[in-house]
């Protein structure tokens, strides 16, 4: 489970960022940003032009003492980035694909309302729902 | 008629009441009756009754119409808060108590009158403007419409204005809203309703739809009564967009809801119906708005268009996202033309107040219009209630199937269980075997017969034999104690292996009469161990109520090869047996033949009788074909042991000693009663002619019987006593014989098997 899941636009801007309450979001919003970097790093390395899943999967990005961050780039440069907590029973890696893969059917039902404007925060209930069931449930 | 302006609460009110008035519904409620003891509930006297009549014009239309009804109530209303009643006052009171209803009538008006006041204590949750007033003359000019048509023309000049009243959403119905009112409200009254826009709205019958007042914004589920009064009212039909502004095309969405609203009012019957439930108008309505859009009805509006249709309705972005979210239910972007009115609905409850459900309710749900494409594909991310009905369908059906399944097995063991029960106090009496022989003859039915055993034993030894069987049990009194035990011994066969299990399945049908001895014990699962399954025999045994002192002897025969027989006995018995005639030879034969052709069958040869019934066993043979395995172990066990019944059962007829024979004499009755089971038509009649020979020989061949005149009944007596001695003991030695018999096919399944699992490696 998550503690912190975020989607970042193109411009590399938060379209979404939710995290669990428990330790100051602010550390999960500094440390999404700051993998934002490893994001780019990655997605300039690949240069194919075709982006298949693993390629949109990015893996993960960096572990930190705590917790590790997973990264997942979209065609259209939205990023996805989970922050698992590294004391969780470490998720296996299919379970880090099943959430992305949530994640962007999630988002492209947002992007296919036409009420939503690329650019504004996300503000769909469903999508909320989503992310809240893949956030740690013990809070 | 003057247009009334009503509050959205009255309205609602109003509606409610006159619903409950309107109990043909003819949206006329006449003049009398409850129309009439409604307002005397009001408490108030009758000449203020008969004003208020007149007043609303019923005296003139002879019956109450809505409006009429409306305008009564008002009146009522300003006469219980003590205001002269005129006409013209309808409209100008302001805040204007609901009336109330002492009596009662209308459930809802205790509740109304609550809610009214709970109303009032939150205050206004919807600051009325001025201008609804207009909006609701509108719409209340609506309701007199389908009373009296020719009210039409007032629209705009009735706005004499009145405001109304309170504003509170407390619609009567809403209860529930009730609650949430504070919490509501995001729907502003649009301040305005343009009195341009009512001409348009008049056309198209509407009126614009005020919902704000109505609800206050809950999402409640709507009650249906909610959304009875929701459509009722028109006047809520003034439905105040919730952008401030008034725009024209706003409008025109509104009028077009508030047309349906109207719509809505005037055939509003049901008012007990899902909330979300669009009605015929409605849905009419919002095909034609959906056709301005897209004329294909089968065809999808993209979702910009729709985008730009929605946002005429002043909601906010964020609320129509969230609709578009439910709505959109296959998530592909645009709208079929269900997933259009769940849109537009929503867009209209949402107007009208509602707050938008977190799911799509069922009735919105797109299933009209090709669920193949669109709504087929159930979309869990918003809508959550979806395809919980085909799904549901299948797994119902799949349990009924197992269960049918089951039943058949466990009716087996329930026979067996019952036989085994049955056979106890059976196998007393000769007679009462016989007779319930015949019951279970009669009845023969497949597993339910508690003489299972027999079935049991049948099936096993062929389907013909279980006719045959069964024919035969018809006859004889001895017999059937002879046949009881034979059932037994099939019995224990079936209880013992499934294999039996299922043949005595097949056979019991016909079979089954064989009330028999004592009902083999519960077919017990081990693979055979020869000494537990003697070991149940004994226990079996134990329930017979024969005297079984010989039953350890029995015992000790099925698991290892019984030991033969004298074979003078045997030789002896044997004569004996073809004096008796085709019956032993056709148990014998039958039991040969459940094992089919074992050597042991060959022991029998060795008796004329047995021969004899080798024919038989022929013909059963290829019945038993399939026991081969088992049988050979058994048939042998059982084979010596009916030989040595046999021989002891001719023993004791050459011995005269009942006891001495009943060992030996049950025996052969249960080889009998094998071969019974086996060919059920033959062996059965065979059997029991040759059981009362075989009596008879016992009878006649004890010598101590003396014949002279003086001593008969005395000899007589005793031999009967004897006999029933013997046959007690040959119905015990019978059944043991038969458990053996079983305990023995149980082995020879588990062998066969064994054989089986190694057959697959040995042809690798």
């Amino acid at each position: 489970m998550a503690v912190c899941i975020a989607v970042i636009a193109k411009e590399n801007y938060p379209l979404y960022i939710r995290s669990v309450p428990t330790q100051g979001e602010l550390k999960f919003h500094y440390t999404v940003h700051t993998s934002l970097d490893v994001v780019e790093e990655k997605i300039s390395g690949v240069g194919k032009a075709l982006a298949d899943q693993r390629e949109l999967y990015l893996g993960l990005l960096y572990p930190t003492e705590d917790y590790k961050v997973y990264g997942y780039v979209t065609n259209s440069k939205v990023k996805f980035v989970i922050v698992v907590d590294s004391s969780n029973a470490s998720l296996r890696d299919n379970e880090i694909r099943s959430m992305f893969r949530k994640l962007h059917n999630s988002f492209t039902d947002v992007m296919c309302n036409p009420f939503y404007n690329p650019g504004d925060p996300i503000q769909s209930k469903a999508f909320d729902s989503i992310v809240s069931a893949m956030m740690v449930q013990a809070c | 008629m003057e247009s009334l302006t009503l509050s959205d609460v009255e309205q609602k009110y109003y509606s409610e009441l006159f619903l409950s008035c309107d109990v043909d519904n003819t949206k006329k409620v006449a003049s009398n009756g409850k129309v009439l003891d409604l307002f005397r509930a009001a408490q108030l006297s009758n000449e203020v009754v008969l004003q208020i009549t007149e007043l609303c014009g019923a005296t003139r239309l002879g019956h109450f119409g809505r409006s009429q009804f409306y305008i009564a109530l008002k009146l009522i209303a300003l006469a219980q808060s003590g205001m002269p009643l005129r006409v013209e006052t309808l409209n100008s009171v302001r805040d204007l108590p609901l009336p109330r209803f002492v009596m009662g009538k209308n459930e809802q008006e205790p509740r109304h009158a609550v809610m009214f006041a709970d109303a009032e204590n939150q205050g206004h949750y919807f600051p009325r403007p001025p201008l609804r007033v207009q909006a609701k003359k509108v719409s209340a000019h609506e309701m007199i419409q389908p009373c009296v048509p020719t009210a039409d023309p007032q629209p705009d000049t009735t706005s004499p204005v009145v405001s109304p009243h309170q504003s509170p959403p407390t619609s009567p119905h809403a209860w529930r809203k009730h609650k949430r009112q504070a919490s509501g409200g995001n729907v502003d009254r649009q301040p305005s309703v343009p009195g341009v826009v009512w001409p348009s709205f008049r056309e198209a019958q509407p009126g614009p739809v005020t919902g704000d007042g109505m609800w206050s914004a809950h999402s409640p589920p709507p009650v249906q009564e909610t959304w009875v009064s929701f459509t009722d009212t028109p006047p809520s039909s003034t439905l105040p967009m919730h952008p401030p502004s008034a725009q024209p095309e706003s409008t025109t969405v509104r009028t077009g809801m508030s047309a349906m609203i109207t719509n809505e009012i005037q055939r509003q019957t049901s008012g007990y119906d899902d909330p979300w439930k669009i009605t015929d108008e409605q849905r009419q309505y919002y095909i034609n708005q959906f056709k301005t859009i897209q004329p294909d009805l089968t065809g999808l509006i993209p979702g910009s268009a729709a985008k730009e249709f929605f946002t005429k309705s002043k909601l906010p972005i964020l609320e129509l996202s969230h609709i578009w979210e439910l709505s959109d239910f296959d998530k592909d972007g645009a709208l079929t033309l269900d997933e259009f009115c769940a849109a537009f609905h929503l867009v209209v409850a949402r107007k009208n107040g509602y707050d938008l459900p977190e799911k799509l309710p069922e009735s919105l749900m797109p299933k009209l219009i090709d669920l193949d494409d669109s709504a087929g594909v159930p979309e869990p991310a918003t809508e959550v209630s979806f395809s919980a009905s085909p799904v549901e369908v299948t797994p119902n059906k799949s349990p009924s199937m197992p269960s049918l399944n089951q039943n058949w097995p466990e009716l087996n063991q329930n026979n067996e269980d019952t036989a085994i029960v049955h056979p106890v106090p059976i196998r007393m009496t000769p007679s009462k075997i016989h007779m319930q022989e015949m019951e279970l003859k009669r009845t023969g039915s497949d597993h339910t017969h508690p003489t299972s055993p027999l079935m049991a034993n049948p099936p096993e030894l062929s389907d013909e034999t279980k006719l045959a069987a069964s024919i035969k049990f018809p006859g004889t009194s001895v017999g059937d104690g002879y046949s009881s035990s034979d059932s037994f011994t099939s019995d224990q066969e079936p209880i013992s292996s499934a294999v039996n299990r299922q043949r005595s399945h097949s056979g019991t049908s016909p079979e089954g009469l064989k009330v028999v001895a004592p009902p083999p014990p519960p077919p017990r699962p081990h693979a055979s161990h020869s000494r537990s399954s003697s070991l149940d025999m004994n226990r079996n045994f134990a329930a017979v109520p024969a005297a079984g002192s010989q039953q350890p002897g029995v015992v000790a025969f099925p698991p290892a090869v019984p030991p033969r027989p004298l074979p003078t006995q045997t030789s002896v018995p044997h004569g004996h047996r073809s004096v008796e005639g085709d019956g032993l030879p056709a148990h014998t034969s039958t039991s040969p033949h459940q094992m089919p052709e074992q050597p042991n069958f060959a022991d029998f040869s060795q008796f004329q009788a047995f021969a004899v019934d080798q024919p038989e066993d022929d013909e059963e043979n290829p019945s038993d074909s399939g026991q081969a395995e088992r049988c050979p172990e058994a048939a042998g066990t059982m084979r010596t042991t009916k030989n040595d019944v046999q021989a002891e059962e001719r023993n004791a007829t050459t011995v005269n000693s009942a006891k001495v024979s009943t060992p030996l004499a049950p025996p052969p009755k249960p080889v009998r009663r094998r071969l019974k089971s086996e060919d059920e038509l033959r062996p059965d009649v065979e059997d029991l002619p040759q059981k009362s020979n075989v009596i008879a020989t016992v009878l006649a061949t004890q010598p101590s019987i003396p014949r002279s005149i003086g001593k008969d009944k005395k000899a007589i007596q005793a031999s009967i006593r004897r006999n029933k001695e013997t046959n007690t003991v040959l119905a015990r030695l019978n059944s043991e014989l038969q458990q053996q018999l079983k305990d023995l096919l149980e082995e020879r399944i588990s062998l066969e098997v064994q054989l089986e699992q190694l057959r697959p490696f040995s042809h690798l």
